[in-house]
């Protein structure tokens, strides 16, 4: 059943008609996901074929929820149209909001992020400027590559894109019940502590694997949300020791302001909370390699 | 982006803020001539961002224009913790009475926005947030609903502000947010907020950051920059679009992905402990499409910093494939021959993911003895490592 997204999740992509959109729109459906459609109001009523799947093209998310009963929505619109996107999204009240899109102003995050909240959070977003989530073996929205790994038991929440690949890539032949890429901005929809209590609560799941960088503090809050909450083992990796204060590596939310947010202290507490954090990426996968052979 | 307080200054003033009459000056005679526009006792203040310029002398008084051009003369050029002072904020004097703090800041772990507003301004705020929790209000801001005149009326009646200038508070509260959204900014910070013995509200002090995410909003925003103090590798890289961070060590780095980047550094940074104790030269990440162009332009970058003795390339193909990776790294040695420019470090490269077997199979058949292929990001940083410390 993995987390959020299964076999039975119906994706509609905002902004396929675009050229980001309709390549990765050819990928999900190569990996296997049922993308039932698009929405782009200046194409309304037309269809767009992949590779010999013709894909209606709707005026709206509302439409394209009446009409194929899409519960996911995946959001490749350009930064300046993000934010009425993700309203447009919100407003249908549609499940589940993807939003792939990097460089959105983060005063347009915090906009439809507490717009979200006000319509009382029907709509669980993901992103932005994130690779999206991939259940490995039932269904990919958004943009990480499906052929890395096959399903498993192992659950994956990272900050960053590449890591989260880097990581699928090292485990896989334990393989995942879901990826998800929570993005790397300040302000973000879905964030480790959410992924984590879902996988908490997901039989599918029995270890988790939790990725995250320098900046903020939600890896710190995810580890006192781990010692209260999360009964299974959990594995960590930070990057960005060696970054220097006061610079943006990168990802918009990826600086160290004066003393916070760094790696150091993430990795100490995750560590307090019995978290083992790996020093590389391949550590990591051997330290969670170990708690699944024990198993 | 991070703003000098005479820009902070200069954009308070334009949204309509009560601020301190006042310009800036890069030479001395420019400081004459403003000087000479306010007239009476300035203040001249370097401008740096870093803090303790007072300390360091980089504030001064002065009265008329020949003593403002003498304290400015003083001022530009001095060093204050490793900035080098390349202009001075000139205003007016002002007679302060009571000094307050007021912010507007993004608030992460919220998902929101947050004031934070305190009559005891003037220090550091953290100081009196640990000190004297209860003279520190903060209040969460919708970022929907804003400041109203409601709003900021119950934040300046929960810190306390004196009833004689309550409305200004208010008015100043209100503004500062029509501000900080217009422009889209992620910190105001006022401090202080004063009052002057007749009673005035003055914002004496700015500390702004703006997103750079919203620049497409902003093409004014772009003249804010600093090109003085810009790393001109940064800039370079900049004009060719690559997300590059100049650091200082030896190991050049290019990559896709800034977590993936990021965590290069770090596991090269471990590996120099083995090594001469060699670091990461600069954060580079090249994205999703690494064509022979970009990774051209990027090595181009990398290579162009002395300080480099190896480099490392570190591709995780997940949309990218790394054949085309592999022959983006070949073609870009040819691109930079032909460009003139003779490549002597040498390049290890590691490719996994999308094509990688392929990839790998191209670098091979180069041939070229610059290019060292290892099959592992914590092997390859070791190499690059190495290379690096033997190569000084």
């Amino acid at each position: 059943m993995a987390i959020w997204l299964t076999k039975d999740s119906k994706v509609i992509v905002q902004g396929m008609t675009g050229s980001e959109g309709s390549k990765h729109t050819r990928r999900m459906l190569a990996a296997g996901t049922t993308v039932v459609g698009g929405v782009n109001p200046r194409k309304a009523g037309t269809t767009v074929d992949f590779d010999g799947t013709e894909l209606p093209v709707f005026a709206s998310v509302a439409d394209a929820m009446k009409e194929t009963g899409a519960d996911v929505t995946v959001i490749f619109v350009p930064p300046q149209f993000t934010k009425g996107a993700v309203v447009e999204a919100i407003d249908a009240g549609i499940p589940l909001a993807v939003v792939i899109t990097e460089g959105v102003p983060v005063h347009d995050t915090a906009a439809f992020w507490a717009y979200n909240v006000a319509k009382g959070e029907q709509t669980r977003i993901i992103g932005p400027n994130c690779p999206g989530i991939a259940s490995p073996g039932a269904s990919n929205a958004g943009i990480i590559p499906a052929d890395i790994t096959g399903t498993g038991r192992i659950g994956l929440v990272s900050k960053s894109g590449t890591l989260t690949y880097q990581m699928m890539y090292e485990l896989r032949d334990i393989g995942f019940s879901t990826c998800v890429g929570i993005g790397g901005d300040p302000i973000i929809g879905t964030t480790h502590i959410d992924a984590l209590a879902a996988f908490e609560a997901d039989p599918e799941t029995d270890a988790i694997v939790m990725i995250g960088e320098i900046g903020g503090d939600a890896e710190e809050r995810a580890a006192e949300f781990i010692k209260e909450n999360v009964t299974k083992p959990v594995v960590g990796y930070i990057a960005g020791f060696t970054a220097p204060p006061g610079k943006t590596m990168g990802h918009a939310g990826a600086i160290i302001s004066g003393s916070a947010g760094t790696a150091d202290a993430k990795k100490a507490a995750l560590e307090a909370v019995g978290v083992k954090v790996g020093k590389t990426p391949t550590e990591t996968a051997k330290l969670m390699r170990e708690i699944m052979s024990a198993g | 982006m991070d703003l000098y307080e005479y820009q902070g200054r200069d954009l308070f003033e334009r949204h309509g803020l009560p601020v301190l009459a006042g310009g800036v000056a890069t030479t001395p005679e420019e400081a004459r001539a403003i000087a000479e526009r306010l007239g009476g006792r300035v203040v001249v203040k370097a401008q740096v961002k870093v803090g303790g310029r007072g300390k360091a002398g980089g504030v001064k008084l002065a009265e008329g224009a020949e003593e403002t051009v003498a304290r400015a003369t003083d001022i530009l050029g001095m060093d204050i913790k490793g900035h080098t002072v390349h202009k001075v904020m000139i205003t007016v004097t002002a007679d302060v009475a009571e000094e307050y703090y007021f912010s507007y800041l993004l608030d992460r772990a919220n998902r929101t926005f947050l004031c934070i507003a305190s009559v005891a301004g003037g220090m550091d705020i953290e100081q009196v947030a640990a000190e004297t929790p209860e003279k520190v209000v903060k209040a969460p801001i919708d970022a929907v609903k804003g400041v109203d005149e409601a709003k900021a009326r119950e934040i300046v009646d929960a810190a306390g502000f004196p009833a004689e200038v309550a409305d200004q508070v208010v008015e100043a509260a209100v503004g500062l947010w029509q501000a900080f959204v217009a422009e889209d900014a992620t910190l105001v910070e006022v401090n202080p907020l004063a009052k002057t013995k007749d009673g005035k509200l003055l914002l004496l002090d700015a500390k702004i950051s703006l997103d750079e995410n919203a620049g497409f909003r902003h093409p004014d925003h772009e003249a804010l920059v600093d090109q003085a103090t810009v790393d001109p590798l940064e800039q370079a890289a900049k004009e060719k679009d690559l997300n590059y961070v100049k650091l200082d060590g030896e190991v050049g780095i290019i990559g896709n992905g800034a977590g993936l980047v990021m965590s290069t550094l770090d596991v090269v940074a471990y590996a120099g402990e083995r090594h001469g104790n060699v670091k990461p030269a600069n954060f580079l990440d090249i994205g999703g499409g690494a064509s022979a162009a970009v990774m051209a332009n990027g090595l181009e970058i990398v290579l162009s910093d002395p300080a480099v003795r190896s480099v490392f390339v570190n591709v995780f193909g997940g949309i990218t494939a790394c054949d085309a990776v592999a022959n983006g790294i070949v073609q870009a040695l040819d691109l930079l021959k032909q460009r003139g420019e003779e490549v002597s470090k040498p390049l290890v490269v590691r490719l996994d993911g999308n094509n990688a077997e392929a990839g790998r199979a191209i670098l091979d058949g180069a041939n070229n003895p610059l290019i060292e292929r290892v099959d592992t990001m914590d092997g390859a940083a070791e190499r690059a490592a190495e290379l690096a410390a033997a190569g000084v």
